[in-house]
Formats: structure tokens, sequence, C-alpha cells
């Protein structure tokens, strides 16, 4: 049973990560991931402070609003002329500072380790449950993501003709009258619940890792995005089963070992994908070459 | 006031205000040269990716000592910036996706490292993770000495190659056509930038590293146009952050050095977003508001040509 959540909480995650992940990569922005999770910190803290309980609920919406209030202020610096990249960086390592410096400051006798809120450990999974009316509902986790993905599916198949001219073309979008901005920031909502909902479950890094990596492993072998997303969620699941086998294998971090794998595979698409992929194109160009050695002879 | 002054005098104190000071420096420097190469969040990158390095590092010898850490990390950095080209160079991925899946792979890499060195079971590999989330605290006089020592390096190696660097900063087409060797410059600046994170991460942390290479910069950026004061305001920048934000952690609250290294970092970013000359967001609302009033002014008395051309007619 226990196996089972794990590999439905990691598929989970990486289905809904890898879904609002492809228009992160296709608009540039990969490394807002990163920044919305580590700079979540003080939200969490705060509505720890203010709650007073480990409840997730509180944790959660603290952690959701930081995580706006980010993509707010990397958006404000870089529309004040900073470069975008140097915006996260400032926005996000601030908002950590923050964090730790609140966790020092206000949780020492407070049982809030911060191993376990940045680098939630997805074996626990199955142990924190949830249940209404007496009634078990299974781990906390696969409701939280589940939830995560529902919003994430139905907001971008509702508005999937705008995200995606807003992904390819802003300025041709805001042209035809479309609200680029209301688009951008319900993007970078989804990508806060998304990563909110995961991170405290399976870790910071298997999130960032699984917006980003499974969706460029997708940009590589496919030229359709409606494809690249279904390719993505497919590699971001292959990855996260395949993940925890090796995992059990070598008795290591479950996480880490999900990443790993999808990074072999994005490695295995960057050597040979059919249209993209380095070996095949150097073989294409030899073959070209050839072919015009012999006509010239 | 007296708390503060008998800061100074406490050798040890004294140690590693001076090792903050002084990688505050030079993280600010180079990272001035990362910022407009458009490579800033590199440091967020390589500092992440220098944990399988430690951790190779660490099985490959089994001992703990510094040395040894840093080299896995720089070798480990070094790996990375060789990834991150290799990816944007040959495939269609751009350079955040490639930064990010380098960042999370070697660190999901390095993660299941730990947790092997963990289950192994060897007796002294506590700590380890500590040298990643830094412990400028702990440092000792020998820790402080090679961050001063290098540190100067990367600042004497900015001032010597100075012009090389402006120059493949802003134009590299126009340096390979003068015969500059670009491509060493580039591995060289890279090198410089994997040095500073690795000694920086010991003293503030992973994340917090990658702060004194950007905040320090783009503060110093609303502050001119020109690329020599920049670097020297960026140094200055970084430095006074590592003092101010060392100063305030000794002072006895018990707050960790590194982010209120950082914290003192975006202080110095908050001031320079509002009061810059020229770029500030203060000076600019001021501008705007007199000439509103010039052209108030303006419109409200009646304007001299037009009498003349009336009084031509």
């Amino acid at each position: 049973m226990t196996t089972l959540w794990i590999l439905l909480t990691g598929m989970l995650v990486a289905a809904s990560c890898s879904l609002v992940g492809c228009f992160l990569v296709l608009r540039k922005m990969a490394m807002i991931g990163d920044a919305i999770s580590h700079s979540v910190l003080p939200g969490i803290v705060i509505a720890f402070l203010v709650s007073g309980s480990r409840d997730s609920l509180p944790m959660l919406l603290g952690a959701a609003a930081i995580g706006l209030v980010t993509v707010f202020l990397i958006q404000l610096f870089h529309q004040g002329g900073v470069q975008s990249d140097a915006a996260i960086g400032v926005v996000f390592t601030a908002l950590f500072s923050v964090g730790i410096v609140l966790v020092s400051a206000y949780t020492q006798h407070i049982d809030l380790d911060l191993d376990c809120v940045l680098y939630g450990e997805i074996a626990y999974v199955s142990w924190n449950t949830i249940e209404i009316a007496g009634i078990a509902l299974g781990p906390k986790a696969v409701w939280g993501v589940g939830i995560a993905l529902l919003l994430g599916v139905l907001c971008i198949s509702l508005f999937y003709k705008q995200f995606k001219l807003c992904a390819f073309d802003p300025a041709l979008a805001a042209a035809i009258g479309i609200p680029v901005a209301l688009f951008h920031y319900l993007l970078m909502s989804l990508v806060s619940i998304t990563t909110v909902a995961s991170f405290e479950s399976v870790g910071a890094i298997l999130v960032v890792g699984m917006l980003v990596v499974p969706p460029s492993t997708a940009y590589l072998l496919t030229e359709r995005l409606g494809r690249m997303i279904v390719y993505s969620i497919a590699l971001g699941c292959v990855s996260a089963v395949a993940g925890y086998y090796a995992a059990s294998l070598l008795d290591a971090s479950i996480a880490g070992c999900m990443i790993g794998v999808a990074g072999a595979l994005f490695v295995l698409a960057l050597l040979f994908s059919p249209s993209h992929g380095v070996v095949w194109r150097r073989w294409r160009q030899r073959r070209l070459a050839e072919a015009h050695r012999l006509e010239a002879h | 006031m007296s708390g503060w002054l008998g800061l100074f005098g406490d050798p040890n104190v004294r140690w590693i205000l001076f090792g903050c000071m002084l990688l505050g420096l030079g993280s600010g420097v180079v990272g001035s040269f990362a910022y407009l190469r458009k490579q800033s969040l590199m440091g967020d990158a390589l500092s992440h990716a220098a944990l399988p390095g430690v951790c190779i590092a660490f099985m490959l010898t089994g001992v703990k000592s510094l040395f040894v850490l840093l080299a896995g990390a720089a070798a480990a950095g070094l790996v990375a910036t060789f990834g991150i080209g290799y990816i944007t160079r040959h495939s269609r991925i751009k350079q955040d996706a490639a930064l990010a899946i380098v960042l999370t792979v070697f660190f999901g890499v390095g993660i299941v490292l730990l947790t092997q060195i963990q289950h192994s079971g060897s007796g002294n590999q506590s700590g380890l993770d500590k040298f990643l989330f830094g412990q400028a605290a702990s440092m000792v006089g020998t820790d402080v000495a090679v961050l001063a020592v290098i540190s100067c390096v990367l600042v004497a190696a900015c001032a010597l190659l100075f012009k090389e660097f402006k120059l493949i900063s802003f134009d590299p087409g126009f340096a390979r056509g003068m015969g500059f060797p670009v491509a060493v410059l580039d591995h060289l600046l890279m090198l410089l930038f994997v040095i500073a994170v690795v000694v920086g991460i010991q003293a503030v942390g992973v994340v917090l590293m990658a702060a004194l290479l950007i905040t320090p910069a783009v503060s110093a950026r609303y502050w001119t146009e020109r690329l020599g004061v920049m670097v020297a305001l960026a140094g200055t920048f970084g430095a006074l952050s590592g003092l101010v934000g060392t100063a305030i952690s000794a002072s006895g609250n018990n707050l960790p050095t590194g982010p209120l290294c950082v914290l003192t970092a975006t202080a110095v970013f908050a001031a320079s977003v509002l009061f810059a000359p020229g770029r500030g967001v203060l000076p600019k609302a001021l501008r705007r508001f007199s000439a509103r009033r010039r052209l108030a002014r303006s419109l409200a008395e009646p304007a001299e040509p037009a009498l003349r051309k009336e009084h031509v007619q």
C-alpha cells in the first residue's frame, strides 16, 4: 500500500508540474519554479506563527500568498528595467533569507524543521493521512496535489488557445485583445499553487525538477504544443515510477532518484531525439556531405 | 554601543567579519560581469550543482578536509557550466531552462549520493550537509585565510583583465574581431565565478551565495552607467553587506550570518531602487512632477512666437 501511495503521489506531482512547466519553458521562465519554492518559506513560517499549529491549510495559504507576492515583485522589478533573471535572483534570495531569520528567531523551541519544510520526504506520504467524518481518505499529499492537478487541467483546457498564444507570441496576443497580464498571473498562480501543494509532501527539489526537466525533454521531441504537454506528462510519470524503483534498489533518496531518471531521459532526448538530437543531426549532416561529394564526382 | 565595539575586540569575530567582508567584495565584483552577461542565476545553479562534487570527493577520500571538498565542488561546478553551455549551444533549449535542468539534476544526484553516504554509515559524515547550508560562525582562522586569499585573487584577476572582460561582456563579436581569445576569456570568467561560488557556499550557504553574486551588482547598476564605477560600487556594496550582516549576527541575538548578509544587501538594493539618481523611483517621480509643472506653467502663459505671428498678419 505504501508503494502504491508513493507512486501515485509521485505521478500526480510529475503530471501537475509537467503541465504548467511546459508553459514556463516556452515563456523562458524556467527558474520561476525554483524561485517560488524557496521564497514561500517566510509565508509558511508566518502562517505557522499566526495560526500556532502545523496544520497544512494555513501554511498552504501563507505559502501561496507569498508565491504570488514573489511573482508580482519579479514582474515589478523587471518592468523597472532589471533583467528578469536578476530580478528573480534578488527577490527569492531576499524572501528566503527573511524566512530563515524568522525560523531561527522565533521557532527555535518549536518543532518546525527547516529541512523538513524544504525537503519534504516523499517516503512518508502514506503516514500523513486525512480523515473526514471518520472515513480514511488516504494520504493528504494525494489530495492536495490531485486538487492542484485538477485546477491546472481545468484552467489550461478552458483557456488553451489563450495560453498558447501568450506563450508563443505575447505581442500578437495583446494586439488581438487577449488580456496578456491576466493570463500571465493566472499561469503564475497555477505554478504557485502546484509548487506549494507539491513541495510540502515531496520536497522542493522534486517540484523544481519536474517543472522543468520533463517539459524540456518533450520540447526536444515534438513541434506541437498539445503533444509536448502529453509527452511531458508521460515522461514525468515514467521518471516518477522508474525513480521509485531505482531508489528502492539503491536504497537512496526517492526524490533524488526521480530527478536523476528525468535527467537521464533528458540526456537521451538531447542526444537521440529524431528531430533535434545531436547524434542524428550530425549523422544527417555527414550523409548530406557524402551525397554532395558523390554528386560532385 | 559598547557591545559593538567589543565585537571588534574578539579575535574570532574579527576574523569572521573580515572573511565575510572580503567574500562580499569578491562576489560583488565577479557578479557584476555575470549580471551584464545575463547570467545572474548561474550562481544559484552552480552552488546547487556543487553538492554531488562534494559528496563524490568525500566518498573517494573519506576525509572531510576543506580543500578536498572545495576541489570536488569546483570540479562539479565546472562540469555544470560545461553542461549548461553544451545544452544551450547544441539544442533549442534556452539558457534559463538549461540552468534549471542542470541545477535540479545535479542536486538530485547529490541528494542520492548524500543518502548513500549516510546509509553507508561512515562515522564522520555528519556535517557534510552543513557544508552546503553554510556556517559562517564556525569558520576558523584557516578558513578565513583561504577565503581572504581567494577573494583577493578574484578581485585582482578582474582588475587585471578589466578591459578584456568589459569587451566580452558588451560585444563578444567585436572582441573576436579584435583578436582577443574570447573562448578562453569566457572560460576564465566562468572559472572565477565557480571559485567565488565554491568558497562562498561554506560561509553563507547554497541559496544565499547566489544573492551575494546578484544583489550587489543589480544595486550598483542603478547608480551608474559606467562599468568601472559599477564594479567598484558592487564590490563596496558586497563588502558592506558582509560586514554589517556579520556584525548584526555576532552582536548576540543568535541569528544566522548568511541570511543577515543577504538582507543587508537587499536593504542596499531597496535603497538603490528608491533613491538612485537617474534610475531610482523617487528621483524619477520628482523629475516627472517638475516637468509636469513646467508644462502646466508654459500652457498657462500665452506662447511668445504665436503672438508675434499674429502681429505679422
